[in-house]
């Protein structure tokens, strides 16, 4: 048996060598630094939810109807009539979540690590890249279940595109294909989420992944590994094979993962409202505006930051403006960072001061944009400079000011920072 | 800058006391209770079917309460409808929206829009009001267009809705209820009655919950041993990497 199997590989492998090159390129001879910890979890994982995404995405396109009038109606019918088809769907709706909690964990990492540095600004840039289709991805789907979040979160957005200046409304009727989020729109949001916008995720990607095993990974103490090899074989003396040693580690990992994952699937799919909103559970009525329009959890932090710039001109735009830069400053943060050392281990107290700041303000605007801007109250007060009293508003204008700080300071912080010496092997 | 300050600390206090509404009461559901679920769906079609559909509900899905078919049948089908339709309403939206002025919602979904305590709530707290197209009004859901379909169960009664002051100086309401008319059922009887259609409600809103869960247990313990497994083979490997 054994010896047949061997045949068939050789027989493979004469006519096809380039299976066998790209798996030792890329798993069995890609020397990854022995000494990765939690933090390195997160970009398996995030291959392993598109894989998710991908597959339970298929089989609910299978009964899904985009069509204003039948949409929300055979996504009940999902959830009712179609054997296995509530896990599906819940699968499809937790594992979106999940994808944006990984993915914030991995973008998270490489500022910990400084996995954004030279040589991998290429790799940076591909994963931005990604989290900008993600978030594209998400958006489109979003509208699919046709309910009352689905239909005026949409509006709400496509509406951000029409305060651009001259062009904007025209955008936003080319966007929707009406003149208010339409049947036409559900149409070609359920041909984006289907098949346009993975094809191009799968892209990046690949991309991304071919632009890291050229460089090869960064690790906890932001030492590149290929500087000390084994002068016999060429191979780094702190690097192991990818396979086997990570594919048996990121198995546990993917197994942890999908017990957190299976907890909220079969528990608590709507996870308290954050993950599937109350609202969503009713049909979409475009005469029927809901008093409270908030995103799902993982936009918030972008729609306080809408919020919170005031209108100027008698035009929304330049929250708009502000919104779209909280995520293309993203771009340039590998040349911001002017720090000797990668990994925040042998960075100081300026560095770690900010990213701490930068993690609250991030997490303190995700959370104020899912509540109403008077959820904190009013102040008791006037004063000629409050043009609102919602404290909310302030709270949220006093972070958005922290997040872009955070950025904007960081050649002057990091260049400044008192930094340890870097060991010249890593430290497991 | 005090009164900045002095302004944020008590920010949480002002949200809170600003909090306006009626309190939701806990609805002590229990989605294993098959009696109150039956109840609850000898209720459902009674009261509410009339003017509101459940148009994703299958009748025929009511086997997992423990009824046979025929029971389902003789007991809960009204109309013409068979066994394996959906609760669909005669009631056409158009009469609903001509009679009451809104179209009665759909119900099949009610239960994950609104929750349990809302429903649960705002079926208690019906009170007659005169100023009202119908003559009802609700306290959670004020001027709501629903008259209140179980009046005969829980009786008549009047809301004064009295501005007093809390025990920290804060403005708020005071409800204080009255009955004018006594109902079939006393207050304790009616409350179990909201409750077991409450249970319904949150049944029909999603019936494979308890399929969900039962199946999620075997799912983790599923996991939990291949973690065993998938831990062990990984410190085997992990052991000459120094």
């Amino acid at each position: 048996m054994a010896s047949r199997l061997a045949a068939l590989r050789d027989w493979f492998d004469a006519r096809m060598p380039s299976v066998a090159e790209e798996w030792r390129k890329h798993a069995a001879e890609y020397y990854a630094p022995k000494n990765f910890n939690f933090w390195y979890y997160f970009g398996s994982l995030a291959l392993l939810v598109l894989v998710i995404q991908i597959v339970s995405g298929i089989f609910l396109t299978m009964n899904y109807k985009p069509d204003a009038n039948l949409a929300f109606g055979s996504v009940e019918y999902i959830m009712r009539d179609v054997p296995g088809g509530w896990i599906i769907r819940y699968v499809h709706s937790t594992g979106a979540s999940a994808f944006f909690v990984i993915v914030y964990l991995h973008m998270f990492r490489a500022l910990l690590y400084g996995s954004h540095r030279e040589p991998r600004e290429l790799v940076w840039i591909f994963g931005v890249l990604i989290y900008l289709t993600l978030m594209a991805e998400a958006f489109f789907g979003y509208l699919l279940p046709w309910g009352q979040m689905s239909y005026w979160g949409a509006q709400v957005i496509v509406n951000l595109f029409s305060t651009i200046p001259f062009i904007g409304p025209d955008l936003a009727l080319w966007i929707r294909g009406d003149y208010v989020v339409s049947d036409a729109t559900l149409n070609r949001f359920f041909a984006l989420h289907v098949i346009a916008i993975p094809l191009v995720l799968l892209g990046l990607v690949a991309v991304h992944i071919l632009a890291l095993h050229d460089v090869g990974s960064n690790n906890p103490d932001g030492i590149e590994i290929k500087k000390k090899k084994d002068p016999q074989t060429g191979k780094p003396l702190d690097g192991i094979p990818f396979h086997p040693y990570y594919t048996v580690k990121d198995i546990v990992g993917a197994i942890v993962f999908l017990a957190i994952f299976c907890a909220v699937v079969f528990f608590v799919p709507e996870m308290g409202g954050y993950f599937l909103e109350h609202n969503n559970f009713i049909p979409a009525d475009p005469l029927k505006t809901p008093p409270h329009i908030a995103p799902v959890w993982y936009f918030t932090p972008y729609y306080s930051i809408l919020r919170a710039v005031p209108p100027m001109f008698n035009s929304q735009f330049p929250g708009v403006l502000a919104m779209g830069l909280a995520v293309l400053v993203l771009f340039f943060l590998p040349w911001l960072d002017r720090s000797p050392v990668k990994s925040i281990r042998y960075r100081g107290w300026l560095y770690k001061g900010w990213l701490a700041a930068f993690v609250v303000s991030f997490l303190m605007l995700g959370y104020l944009g899912t509540e109403p801007t008077t959820v904190w109250g009013q102040f008791g007060f006037d004063a000629f400079f409050l043009d609102t009293k919602d404290v909310a508003t302030w709270a949220a204008r006093f972070f958005t000011v922290v997040y872009f700080l955070f950025f904007l300071l960081m050649p002057w912080y990091t260049a400044r920072d008192k930094t340890k010496p870097v060991p010249e092997r890593v430290t497991m | 800058m005090k009164r900045l300050v002095l302004a944020l600390l008590c920010a949480p206090l002002a949200a809170w006391s600003a909090a306006v509404g009626y309190r939701l009461d806990r609805a002590p559901i229990d989605p294993n209770d098959l009696v109150s679920l039956q109840a609850g769906a000898q209720l459902f079609v009674n009261y509410c079917l009339n003017c509101h559909g459940a148009q994703y509900m299958r009748y025929n899905r009511l086997t997992a309460l423990g009824l046979t078919e025929a029971q389902i049948r003789d007991n809960l089908i009204f109309t013409g409808d068979k066994v394996g339709d959906t609760m669909r309403v005669a009631m056409t939206p158009k009469d609903g929206k001509a009679w009451f002025g809104v179209a009665p919602p759909d119900l099949s979904l009610v239960g994950r829009s609104r929750g349990a305590d809302w429903l649960y709530t705002y079926l208690r707290t019906f009170y007659r009001d005169p100023k009202s197209a119908t003559g009802w009004n609700n306290a959670v859901f004020p001027n709501v267009a629903m008259p209140h379909a179980l009046w005969l169960l829980q009786g008549e009664r009047a809301l004064e809705i009295a501005p007093v002051k809390d025990l920290a100086g804060h403005e708020t309401v005071e409800y204080r209820w009255r009955e004018l008319s006594p109902g079939a059922l006393s207050p304790s009887q009616y409350d179990a009655a909201v409750r077991d259609l409450v249970n319904f409600l949150m049944y029909v809103a999603e019936p494979e919950a308890r399929t969900r869960r039962t199946v999620g247990i075997v799912v983790l313990f599923v996991l939990g041993v291949l973690f065993v497994l998938a831990y062990a083979l990984k410190k085997e490997y992990w052991k000459d990497v120094k």
